[in-house]
């Protein structure tokens, strides 16, 4: 029987391997992008899964905001990127670094 | 009366505002016409005050004029108090000062500065009215305060030279020193006695001497000689008591007029006559007496030897001034008040004419002030030379002259003044006044053979339009030459023995010299007889004189093998026992070493360098380490906030 305990094991496991991929991944800025999308996946579990068990459709109705932002900050941050680009002439993230002291 | 009062002191000020601010419009003439009208009209009323408090028995007058300020209940006031004692004062100030106005009409003849120098002396005789006619403390003061700016601007009068600066300069400073000494004086006044008035003070004066004052917690002192002392100190600077003398030599860079007027007659008595005026107070302390009249004593003989081996005939006057100055404070120190204000009004005169007439001479010679460069000069400069020998004459005291009168009895107080017992301060006191007298007349003749005898050493661009002074400048020296002659006949019995003063002095029984003295006085004629019968006064003068004219004139090549013989002693006379090293290397020297030490080391090493400096550099180098940390790499912080929020987690589990 597949129970709450097993859908946060893989709501945790998702969300080691985005944080893994940020700090791992030095070369593409999409990749980054696609890692912090995985993030918030791997919290929508969470949600759904706690939903689902205590039967509170409030987490479910959670999920479709945070889809729908996260969508909404993938675009703006696919605008930014493209913005970089054109300036920079590169998504390298090891070269993105103007922002040190 | 209160406005004849008040056009005295108003009419010099007024003068001295015209020609100041307005001399380019009025002119020369205007600046010097209307300067000598002001003081013209001071002295005449002045006189007219004296006559009505002495002839037509008019009483002493003390009133207030004007409420300047009340604070916490202490008023501070301009008021007059004209007693004998002020209106002596004010007949001797405004005399010697028209006759300086009138002398430097011939003076200043040629200077750039000539209205400026005739503002200055107007607003000086205002200030010394002001200081005289004051009948409190607070005015007192600033009349105190306004004859020492006078002061410091006319000896720098000539402001491009570098040593008249330094000297004004020193004077000012050394005066603050003895000012700081006066007005602690006042403030112990104030602090006993809640007033300012002399009239409250001098009533209280019982109440301040039963009292005691810890300066220094654990001794208590009599509040009273705390006080005296504290005031004296004020006198020792404006009256050029050593060691606060120094300045008064280095004043000579002044015109000659100002040394005269300034630094001879009148200001430098101001310490003089305000310890007369405080006599209900120094009468009740007889250990500030002891300090009076030991430092009297000191400079009466120590500064005259100075006299003896300075060679600017304006400097030798000025030595001679200090030492008359310090005979006047043993008088005051032997509670004979009224010797030391008699030998005031008389060395005023007298002493004025020196300078006066050392100025002519310097003014023949086309400002050469050197004596060795002088000699012969009677037969060019005969009004001259006649005036400045009763000046001397009146110095060193020869019988019948205004000094003798003076000095003689000053003298026979100090003899007299039983009070002090047979103890070392009475023969101090004693010696000092008696040697002194030898001195005066060495250094007195020295300087009358050196400049009007022996054999010509003038130089040979100076002799040749050599001739007497015009009639401004040997005026004056004749109408001062007068008083310095016949004065005393007439006015020692009244001012020593015929109680002149009135309350004015207060000299408590067992103090009072002069009242035994009165005993034996028997007119003047009869005090001459006395003089050569009783005392070695006469003797030591005649003795001075001798030695002068067997050194300077018999044999003028001793003095200089006496000075090589005993250099040790020549070197300190010549650098005057060492007093201007010890104030300007010693205390200004030291003042400003301690002031480098705590600029360099105190402000730009430890409150620049460490405090201020030094935060904003820790803060540089602090951020200078901590912006490695800052890579600009997204992983990187995003890797902190990772693990800030595990460790936040775990710490939120841990307390759980």
């Amino acid at each position: 029987m597949i129970g709450l305990y097993h859908y946060l094991t893989l709501s945790a496991i998702l969300f080691s391997l985005s944080v893994a991929g940020i700090f791992i991944n030095r070369r593409n800025l999409i990749l980054l992008l696609m890692c912090i999308e995985l993030m918030l996946l791997a919290v929508n579990f969470n949600f759904i899964a706690f939903s689902r068990s205590f039967g509170d459709e409030t987490g479910q109705v959670f999920v479709f905001f945070i889809l729908t932002v996260a969508a909404a900050e993938a675009a703006i941050g696919l605008a930014i990127l493209v913005v970089l680009f054109r300036n920079r002439r590169s998504i390298n993230v090891e070269e993105l670094d103007s922002m040190k002291g | 009366m209160h406005g004849i009062h008040l056009t005295i002191v108003l009419a010099p000020l007024a003068a001295a505002i015209i020609a100041g601010l307005f001399g380019r419009q009025i002119g020369r003439a205007g600046a010097h016409w209307l300067t000598i009208l002001g003081v013209g009209v001071s002295f005449v009323l002045s006189a007219m005050v004296l006559k009505n408090l002495y002839w037509d028995g008019g009483t002493a007058e003390n009133y207030d004029l004007y409420i300047w300020a009340v604070s916490d209940g202490l008023e501070m006031k301009v008021g007059f108090l004209i007693d004998r004692l002020s209106a002596l004062m004010m007949v001797v100030v405004t005399f010697v000062s028209l006759m300086v106005h009138i002398y430097t009409v011939g003076y200043m003849k040629d200077d750039p500065g000539y209205q400026r120098f005739f503002s200055y002396i107007s607003l000086f005789t205002f200030s010394m009215l002001m200081l005289v006619m004051s009948n409190n403390f607070l005015q007192l003061f600033f009349g105190w305060e306004a004859v020492g700016l006078v002061s410091y601007l006319l000896i720098g009068f000539w402001f491009t030279r570098e040593s008249a600066i330094f000297a004004n300069l020193k004077a000012f400073l050394v005066n603050r020193v003895g000012d700081f000494g006066f007005m602690l004086g006042i403030a112990g006044v104030v602090m006993f006695t809640d007033s300012l008035d002399y009239a409250t003070v001098f009533a209280s004066a019982d109440a301040i001497a039963a009292q005691e004052i810890e300066v220094i917690s654990g001794t208590p002192w009599n509040a009273m000689s705390v006080i005296c002392i504290l005031l004296f100190i004020g006198a020792m600077g404006k009256s050029a008591q050593a060691p606060l003398h120094v300045w008064l030599p280095d004043s000579m860079e002044g015109p000659t007029p100002i040394s005269a007027l300034i630094h001879a007659a009148t200001m430098v008595t101001a310490g003089i006559f305000m310890v007369a005026r405080m006599s209900p107070l120094f009468e009740l302390s007889e250990t500030a007496l002891a300090v009076v009249i030991l430092i009297g004593a000191f400079t009466a003989f120590f500064m005259g030897l100075l006299g003896i081996v300075q060679n600017d005939i304006k400097r030798i006057i000025a030595y001679s001034t200090l030492s008359q100055l310090g005979y006047m404070t043993v008088a005051l120190g032997a509670s004979a008040y009224s010797a030391a204000m008699f030998h005031l009004m008389t060395h005023a005169f007298f002493k004025a004419l020196l300078f006066l007439a050392a100025g002519s001479v310097i003014i023949a010679l086309h400002h050469e002030q050197d004596i060795r460069k002088m000699g012969g000069l009677k037969k060019y400069m005969p009004i001259t030379y006649w005036t400045a020998l009763i000046g001397s004459l009146a110095l060193i005291g020869f019988p019948g002259s205004a000094g003798f009168f003076s000095k003689d009895a000053l003298i026979e107080a100090v003899k007299h003044s039983h009070w002090l017992g047979q103890g070392p301060i009475y023969w101090i006191a004693y010696l000092s006044v008696l040697l002194g007298v030898f001195v005066t007349a060495l250094y007195s003749f020295r300087l009358i053979f050196l400049v009007f005898h022996g054999e010509e050493r003038i130089e040979d661009s100076a002799r040749a339009h050599l001739h007497e002074t015009p009639w401004v400048v040997t005026g004056p020296l004749i109408l001062l030459a007068i008083p310095s002659a016949i004065i005393g006949w007439f006015t020692i019995q009244p001012v020593l023995f015929g109680g002149f003063f009135g309350d004015a002095i207060v000299v408590t029984t067992a103090h009072d010299v002069l009242g035994r003295m009165a005993e034996d006085f028997h007119g003047a004629l009869a005090f001459l007889e006395h003089s050569f019968v009783a005392g070695p006064v006469f003797y030591l003068a005649a003795a001075g004189v001798g030695t002068a004219w067997f050194l300077y004139l018999k044999r003028p090549e001793l003095p200089d093998k006496i000075a090589t013989k005993f250099s040790g002693i020549y070197t300190l006379l010549d650098r005057k026992y060492f007093f201007d090293d010890l104030w300007i290397k010693g205390f200004a020297g030291g003042g400003r070493r301690v002031s480098q030490f705590l600029w360099t080391r105190g402000d730009e090493q430890i409150i620049d360098g460490i405090l201020v400096n030094g935060t904003a550099n820790s803060v540089v180098r602090l951020a200078a380490t901590l912006r490695h940390l800052q890579t600009g790499y997204l992983y990187h912080y995003a890797f902190a906030m990772i693990i800030a929020l595990t460790l936040f987690l775990g710490w939120l589990l841990w307390l759980h």
